[in-house]
């Protein structure tokens, strides 16, 4: 006798599952899911669960699909990972594809409207009457939409048993306390959940449980965190142009310089935000102010760092502090603008015509992207050079649990900096007259005044063209030369100066794994599954270039080095090798780009499928 | 004895400077250029104007034009930019002390072509700068091209006959509110010195469009951009004196009646003695009416074309502090420990 639907999914029976699973949320591009997706992320980890979320979104402004990932995992491996335990099918344009990706006895919990049929016997479903919960309350049309939404928050509450307190305090941080808003959303979350303990019979194995693993942590995305730590780096102009997935770090120095840069004696403001005609004019902007004493920073994306190349050449050889955030998203050309990548690494290095090379850091957490949203601003001006932050869409626009920011433990570096008293200290010391561009120090770097500085010598002619140490055009081949080399020996000096590697052994490693950014939960979980698997593996996290002596000696003390990175071509890889040639037959490359975030499952089977060959 | 001293020694101004101290280096540019003629008023304006050198910063982009700031006020900061791109690196740079003076140096090709965005983006902020314009009409570093300001139906020797209309570099500045336009002739010596005597006064963006004939590509006597031509075409608006705050007009300088007054932001006048037309430069649609008429007649209308000294500058728009930007020390640029504490308690 053939069973039916309901009897084949009472008949199975689920393994208890708490704290690790999937949730993937279905809806349609602005229909308001982003407030719904983000109190449940924040009440989960409000609750001390480890929790991470991926906003997988369309460049659309309303109406194309659109999906959110949370990842729930007690033990902290915050990867993406690409099957489903549960979904939350909020759009009917998709919910045939959306069943496929759920694992058996996974859960698809959907709004009823949607007449699609479930093809699928091994999982448990769960209709949701949205419309008519809607309905029933007291919300003005207009946001009713938007407010459907919050129908899942609560049915979702109570499958899982996520406090609803927890809800509520989410709410008030999502909001930022606005009562009006709060109540509304709340009172159709806890009708919703009420709705779901009188008409749901929980079936499923899965549930969420209070622990103790969030101690330390926030939850906040990359670019607020680039902005903050800007902002405690002591910015004082940025120049930027809107451009996904940058925006939203310039908008955040919009919202909180008001509150923590007004000078504590006159209330005025310590930093100048411009929002310029273009990424042309943006980068000149920010050349401008660093080349006249301004901690001066811009933020962009692909398509604005090649237009950023010019004036960024400029800078490098008339040796102007700057920083540029670039928040990676995929390309060549507009390419997918809502998706993460690692592709502008070997672009961004040589990023100008002629002989240019740039100081890259690449944060590996939102942590980190504070630590060097500060930092830097310092390593721009000791170094008097373009500084380019290799961010990406996946720190910059999702919110990660992250550790707590720390305060800058070294003080504000204005670098080599000279006033009126400082030129004639120097001319002291070195008992000869200063000139722009003499190397005093040996270090390749030397010292710099700048506009309003009226000492009688201090004033000079910065250009693009050739000159001499004292700033002089000149078309002499040796003077060309001896500056362009000069310039060099500056690289050398950045090395040691710039943020370490952070590397991490396991005993008896046989190979070593090297990577950059936000590719480091799917790797520390890779090496994890590897060592299941029997292969032992040490991961050294590059985070600046030009490269650091340890990175060299790690790959020299290992037989195979695999590079992990999200683009076609292998780019880190690249550079090392450029750097390293003699190395580069022990390097491997890793490297995939779809416009996601590297799962820890293909990181594991690329490394074992390369192991066997 | 005592009267042969004081022949010898220069006259100061009342900066107590003497005008060889805003010389700058050596031209390269050709000889008879009128870029060179534009550099010398530059010096004698800031002379006159008891400007202190090192209280200006200069700019430039690339072209002919743009190696001009070497030329003059070698005591003061420049910075010799991008082709087009001086706007935005002046706005960012005038941003680290808001008591110096801006000047910066452009061309037709720099202004008009590459860089008419930021040309037009830098007025419409109203950011206060002095922008000249040395207009020839053609691009000479590159030996002899067209430029987006020639003529239409020029000849020039190895480019045939140019196919498009000019673009009026005043009228751009008009329509994108523009606080002060002028346009003048690099043959016309004292017009240029007051015009940008009174463009330092202006507080707001100061347009300065200055035919300049380029003696080696480009001075065809019946080209508009040439020393015959101007000469002979020129119509002047109005005769125009700057007179700083300090000094008294007297009256048989200028006869009741025939003159107009503008005051500036910093207390200074521009004296506009009528000619034959009746001209109000505050009124910008009589400003758009005459660069019209210019155009249709073949007249080259020089003057103060358009002022509105009332309207606020991009500085007004932004809270800043007295002391300037560069100059707040490091340790009131980071915020405290307690403040990143609550940061850290809102997430």
């Amino acid at each position: 006798m053939e069973q039916t639907l309901t009897e084949r999914i009472a008949s199975i029976h689920p393994a208890k599952v708490v704290n690790d699973f999937c949730i993937t949320f279905s809806t349609v591009n602005g229909s308001g899911s982003a407030t719904a997706n983000n109190v449940l992320l924040r009440a989960l980890f409000k609750m001390g669960i480890p929790v991470s979320g991926k906003n997988i979104f369309p460049s659309n402004i309303q109406g194309l699909p659109t999906w959110y990932t949370i990842r729930v995992n007690k033990d902290g491996f915050l990867a993406r990972v690409e099957r489903d335990d549960i979904v939350v099918a909020m759009n009917p344009a998709t919910f045939t594809n959306e069943i496929g990706y759920l694992v058996p006895g996974g859960v698809l919990l959907y709004s009823d409207d949607i007449k699609t049929p479930v093809t699928r016997q091994d999982i448990f479903a769960y209709p949701m009457p949205v419309k008519k919960i809607t309905r029933e309350m007291d919300v003005p049309p207009n946001l009713r939409d938007y407010i459907a939404n919050m129908v899942y928050v609560g049915v979702l509450a109570h499958l899982l048993g996520i406090d609803l307190d927890k809800i509520h305090q989410a709410l008030d941080a999502h909001f930022k306390g606005k009562q009006k808003a709060i109540n509304s959303n709340y009172t159709v979350i806890e009708a919703s959940a009420k709705w779901a303990a009188a008409n749901l019979v929980k079936r499923d194995g899965y549930s969420v449980e209070p622990m103790n693993g969030t101690e330390g942590y926030i939850l906040t995305d990359g670019n607020t965190a680039g902005a903050l730590g800007a902002i405690f780096g002591g910015v004082q102009f940025s120049a930027w142009y809107p451009i996904t997935p940058a925006s939203s770090l310039s908008e955040s120095l919009n919202e909180y310089l008001p509150a923590l840069r007004k000078d504590a004696e006159t209330g005025k403001a310590t930093c100048a935000v411009v929002q310029a005609e273009d990424e042309l004019a943006a980068i000149g902007m920010v050349v401008g102010a660093g080349w006249a004493g301004l901690r001066s920073m811009t933020s962009t994306s692909g398509p604005g760092l090649s237009l950023m190349s010019e004036y960024l050449g400029l800078a490098y050889y008339t040796e102007v502090p700057l920083v540029v955030w670039n928040v990676q998203r995929v390309g060549p050309s507009t390419g997918l603008p809502t998706r993460t990548a690692q592709c502008d690494i070997t672009s961004t290095y040589f990023i100008s015509h002629g002989d240019t090379e740039f100081v890259l850091l690449f944060p590996g957490s939102v942590s980190e992207c504070f630590e060097f949203g500060w930092k830097a601003l310092d390593l721009a001006e000791v170094l008097q050079t373009p500084v380019i932050v290799m961010s990406d869409l996946d720190f910059g626009m999702n919110e990660w649990m992250t550790k707590k920011f720390e305060y800058p433990d070294t003080p504000v570096n204005r670098g080599k900096i000279l006033w009126e008293e400082d030129l004639d200290k120097i001319q002291e010391r070195f008992k000869e007259e200063w000139g722009r561009y003499k190397d005093l120090d040996g270090d390749g770097i030397p010292y710099r005044t700048v506009a309003g500085n009226h000492h009688p010598r201090a004033a000079y002619l910065t250009r693009g063209t050739g000159h001499d140490e004292m700033a002089r055009y000149s078309e002499e081949p040796d003077v060309w030369e001896r500056g362009l080399k000069r310039l060099g020996v500056k690289f050398q000096t950045a090395r040691p100066i710039l943020p370490k590697p952070v590397i991490h052994t396991m005993v008896d490693a046989s190979v070593g794994i090297i990577a950059c950014g936000s590719t480091d939960p799917a790797v520390e979980e890779a090496r994890m599954m590897l060592a299941k698997a029997g292969l032992k593996t040490d991961y050294c996290r590059v985070r600046s270039l030009p490269l650091d002596q340890e990175v060299v000696d790690f790959i020299a003390a290992h037989e195979r080095t695999y590079v992990v990175e999200i683009n076609r071509d292998g780019q880190l890889k690249q550079i090392i090798t450029l750097e390293i040639p003699h190395l580069c037959t022990q390097l491997h490359q890793v490297s995939h780009i779809d416009g996601m975030p590297l799962s820890a499952r293909w990181v594991k089977d690329q490394i074992l499928a390369q192991e066997e060959k | 004895m005592v009267d042969q001293v004081q022949a010898v020694k220069p006259s100061l101004n009342l900066a107590g400077l003497s005008r060889s101290d805003y010389r700058g280096s050596p031209s390269t540019l050709c000889q008879g250029c009128g870029h060179n003629s534009i550099a010398n008023q530059i010096i004698s304006a800031c002379y006159e104007l008891n400007i202190i050198p090192d209280n200006v910063v200069k700019f430039s982009g690339i072209g002919c034009s743009s190696k001009s700031p070497t030329y003059f006020l070698n005591r003061a900061f420049g910075f010799n930019g991008l082709h087009g791109r001086m706007p935005s690196l002046a706005l960012g740079a005038m941003f680290a002390d808001t008591s110096l003076k801006g000047i910066g140096i452009s061309g037709d090709g720099d202004t008009a072509s590459i860089g008419l965005g930021q040309f037009k983006h830098m007025v419409r902020r109203n950011l206060p700068f002095v922008y000249i314009i040395e207009n020839n009409g053609v691009y000479g570093l590159t030996k002899g091209q067209f430029s987006a300001t020639s003529e239409k139906d020029l000849h020039l020797k190895r480019q045939g006959v140019n196919p498009y209309s000019p673009i009026d570099i005043c009228m751009e500045a008009l329509a994108s509110n523009a606080t002060f336009v002028a346009r003048s002739f690099a043959g016309d010596p004292k017009q240029v010195k007051e015009l940008i005597k009174a463009a330092f006064s202006h507080d707001g963006i100061a347009i300065l469009d200055i035919i300049s004939p380029c003696v080696t590509f480009h001075n065809q006597e019946n080209s508009l951009h040439s020393y015959v031509w101007g000469k002979e075409h020129e119509i002047q608006l109005h005769e125009l004196s700057y007179v700083a705050p300090r000094d008294e007009i007297t009256v048989e300088d200028f006869e009741e009646g025939t003159t107009r007054e503008v005051y500036l932001h910093d207390g200074s006048q521009i004296v506009l003695k009528k000619l034959e037309k009746d001209y109000d430069p505050t009124d910008r649609w009589q400003a758009f009416r005459i660069l019209e008429a210019a155009q249709k007649n073949n007249w080259l209308v020089t003057g103060l074309i358009y002022v509105d000294p009332t309207q606020p500058t991009m500085f007004d728009a932004y809270d800043l502090p007295e002391t300037p930007l560069n100059r707040i020390s490091a340790d009131k640029l980071r915020p405290s420990r307690g403040m990143l504490d609550q940061i850290n308690e809102s997430f």
